[in-house]
């Protein structure tokens, strides 16, 4: 057996374009390496980050890793976009069919795993135990490792850049074309592994922060007083622990179908592929739930703080999201009404579509009535938020229109979807994420963004957004099919696709004016710095110095209401006892570790190095067996330690 | 803690989980070993689904500690509503899937077909 398996020199790409990608992250990894060593960084970042089990420094982790993939995917949009541009009769632009189906396929995979995913567990890690005045997570090692297999995932999909291929078959990989017989190639393997490894990441990540919510809450904090954050987080991390094993499960299938040479999703022999489709979509529609849900969570904890007065309807906020939460589970057949099922299913599940807008909506009145005669501050955050409410509900008018199967089966597939599916990502999951890292960037690093660059991003992304996908409405409408590489002249299409382009160029200003924000944030920190609550909020995680101790909390806080930094700040009673000793966990590498032997794990399976898989697996479980009889897990913060960390930052006191 | 799991709870849990596991193998070995004239096949088929039932309330109760102790109740709640999740996939997945067989299948298009005319 040949020890490096399926893997030869072959496997570095030769067309130009691709090797220009190459040759780009090699010189970029090159260049950050060249600077760490040149700064002498790397005993800073081993110690602070990357062995760290502070969540508030994995949630930095989370960020950076879904900044730069985030930069890969948009890049990936822009080739899509200036191929549909200029690929026209006679020209078929720069990139072949094959590498135009894997830029899609990666574009799809990396927005929504590696982007999306990871600034959602970041934000989580980073605010959810301030909310709920805990210290830490419930299991601060798993966090560590559940980082580490994400990061395990993204390095094998950014591997599928330099060695073989990444997968064509779309980013949910739908069989026949994602079997062994029509791609035999590594590239669907690269998919599989990749979401694999950072699923079961992304799954104990979720079993960590239910615990956290259920078991760790400051005393007086009961469920009916978590900020709205913490519910969405709750239910959001509810929908992962149930909605990712069937993902597990389903992958597992069609990798036993092409490595072992089964037959569940196969044509022949007894598979069935559309059990593929079902079961991918019975995870995937909770899947946009789950990275909705804590984007609407961001928007409650912001509108009270810019308009200045409580949330309206708590108690219908928390309903919708558990009702969002259940009936996720009862519309996945939506994405799939063609496949022929009849109308009594299609009916069913379109019905149950429309029901689930009406949470939705009572959560956009909700903000509304909080804005209602409220003294609204227009801050980046808040711009953030109103971006989305109008794009947002643009995106779910298309939505309900799409529940209709007699309309989606003109719609299917076609770039109206498309449309519909950014609309909802981008202005919800993603102007929400960005509101939230905005609005939460002073607790974590001290010091306020640029808030006039902010806008600025805000409005290149906002006005970019509609230039960029209102002509794909369009174009569907026209009838324009998604994941075109090549169209004919006389379709009349080609002057919408620039359009389109330009959009997206537009929206690449706005992600310059975003790190132009983040430097010039960074250069002038001296002159921002924000105090322990720079926005008069009202939620515990302001309570606390900024940027916040490693410990959160000197001392636990008691919670007699919701909003309980508010009602402190209107003069309720607080009283400092003196600093105590704090226990904290320590660092470990093991973290790390365990996910470097998950990337060995999938890089064996992928390439056929079977002697490297069950290795890979061995050093795991070793790693697992050390921590486990490890029993000095613990440091002490002497009370002194704390006393100067407080008296340098003071917390908010009244 | 005073529901703190003992020992003897995982044992029992195990020789139970151990033996429904062999009763059950036990029957298909003897069905296939009479030549299928022990029993029909489906009684084998009722058989093997029920202790497969069975043996998830063994394990809920032993390994998962499912009871009405009030520490228990996040357990319990959490418990039933992992079986309704698995109800609406379970059994909306074969609805689907019957559906679109009863559309698809050639023969049953064609049969569809000639009752039609």
């Amino acid at each position: 057996m040949n020890i490096f398996g399926k893997l030869s020199l072959d496997a570095i790409p030769h067309d130009p374009v691709a090797l220009a990608g190459v040759v780009f992250m090699f010189s970029a990894g090159i260049a950050a390496l060249v600077a760490l060593t040149y700064f002498k960084l790397w005993r800073w970042l081993w110690e602070e980050y990357l062995t760290s089990l502070d969540p508030k420094k994995i949630g930095i982790m989370y960020i950076v890793v879904a900044v730069l993939m985030l930069v890969r995917g948009m890049a990936d949009a822009g080739m899509m976009r200036l191929q549909q541009a200029i690929s026209v009769g006679d020209s078929f632009g720069y990139l072949s069919p094959e590498h135009f189906q894997q830029v899609f396929s990666a574009h799809g995979t990396i927005m929504i795993f590696f982007v999306a995913m990871p600034i959602l567990f970041g934000l989580i890690n980073l605010i959810m135990p301030l909310q709920i005045g805990a210290r830490d997570v419930a299991f601060p090692f798993l966090n560590s490792v559940s980082f580490w297999l994400f990061a395990a995932g993204a390095g094998l999909i950014n591997l599928s850049l330099v060695l073989g291929e990444f997968s064509t078959a779309g980013w949910l990989a739908y069989p026949p074309l994602s079997e062994l017989q029509y791609s035999p190639g590594v590239g669907v393997d690269y998919w599989i592994w990749a979401l694999q490894i950072s699923g079961i990441g992304s799954l104990l990540s979720g079993v960590n922060f239910i615990t956290t919510i259920f078991k760790m809450r400051a005393p007086g904090m009961t469920l009916m007083r978590m900020p709205i954050f913490v519910w969405t987080s709750l239910s959001s991390m509810v929908l992962v622990v149930f909605a990712f094993p069937i993902l597990t499960a389903t992958l597992s299938m069609l990798a036993l179908d092409r490595t072992l040479g089964m037959h569940f999703f196969t044509t022949d022999l007894g598979g069935n592929v559309m059990m593929y489709v079902n079961l991918i979509w019975a995870w995937g529609h909770p899947e946009v739930y789950i990275l909705v849900l804590p984007a609407f969570g961001i928007f409650s904890e912001i509108v009270p703080v810019f308009s200045q007065k409580r949330l309206f309807g708590y108690t219908s906020m928390v309903f919708a999201t558990a009702g969002i939460t259940f009936f996720s589970y009862l519309v996945w057949a939506h994405h799939f009404f063609t496949m022929g099922a009849g109308a009594k299913v299609n009916a069913f599940f379109g019905i149950m579509t429309m029901v689930i807008a009406i949470p939705t909506g009572v959560k956009i009145f909700n903000w509304l009535f909080t804005m209602f005669r409220g003294r609204i501050i227009f801050s980046s955050p808040m711009h953030w938020f109103l971006g989305f409410v109008v794009s947002f509900t643009i995106g779910g008018m298309s939505g309900v229109l799409l529940s209709i199967p007699g309309v989606d089966f003109e719609l299917h597939n076609s770039l109206f979807l498309v449309a519909h599916f950014h609309n909802m990502i981008i202005s919800g999951v993603l102007f929400g994420y960005f509101a939230g890292i905005t609005y939460w960037f002073p607790k974590i690093f001290g010091f306020k963004l640029n808030e006039n660059l902010g806008v600025y991003a805000f409005w290149c992304w906002i006005v970019g957004f509609f230039v960029a996908f209102m002509p794909l409405y369009i174009l569907g409408m026209m009838g324009a099919t998604r994941r075109l590489d090549h169209y004919d002249a006389s379709m009349g299409w080609q002057g919408l696709f620039i359009v389109a382009g330009v959009g997206v160029c537009i929206i690449g200003l706005g992600v310059l004016f975003q790190v132009l924000q983040m430097y010039v944030s960074i250069r002038d920190r001296k002159k921002n710095i924000a105090g322990a609550d720079p926005w008069n909020a009202r939620t515990l995680e302001w309570s606390v110095p900024s940027p916040a101790p490693m410990y959160n909390f000197a001392h636990i806080p008691h919670v007699y209401g919701r909003d309980p930094l508010w009602a402190r700040k209107q003069g309720i009673e607080h009283h400092e006892p003196p600093y105590t000793d704090i226990r904290m966990p320590k660092n470990s590498p093991l973290g790390l570790l365990l996910g470097l032997f998950g990337f060995l794990f999938g890089f064996g399976i992928i390439w056929h190095m079977y002697w490297l898989v069950p290795a890979a697996a061995l050093g795991a479980i070793v790693c697992i067996v050390v921590r486990a009889l490890d029993e000095h897990t613990e440091e002490t913060i002497s009370a002194a330690v704390v006393e100067r960390i407080e008296r340098a930052n003071p917390s908010v006191t009244v | 803690m005073n529901h703190e799991p003992k020992f003897h709870g995982y044992l029992i849990g195990y020789l139970l989980s151990v033996a429904l596991t062999l009763i059950a193998f036990g029957l298909a070995y003897l069905h296939i070993n009479s030549g299928h004239l022990a029993f029909s096949h489906q009684f084998l088929v009722y058989a093997v689904v029920a202790l497969a039932v069975l043996q998830l309330y063994v394990q809920a109760v032993f390994f998962l500690h499912l009871s009405r102790h009030p520490e228990a109740r996040y357990n319990l709640v959490s418990f039933i509503f992992t079986i309704f999740i698995v109800l609406f996939i379970v059994i909306g997945s074969l609805w689907i899937m019957n559906n679109l067989n009863y559309n698809m299948t050639a023969d049953q298009v064609d049969a569809y077909l000639h009752k039609e005319n």
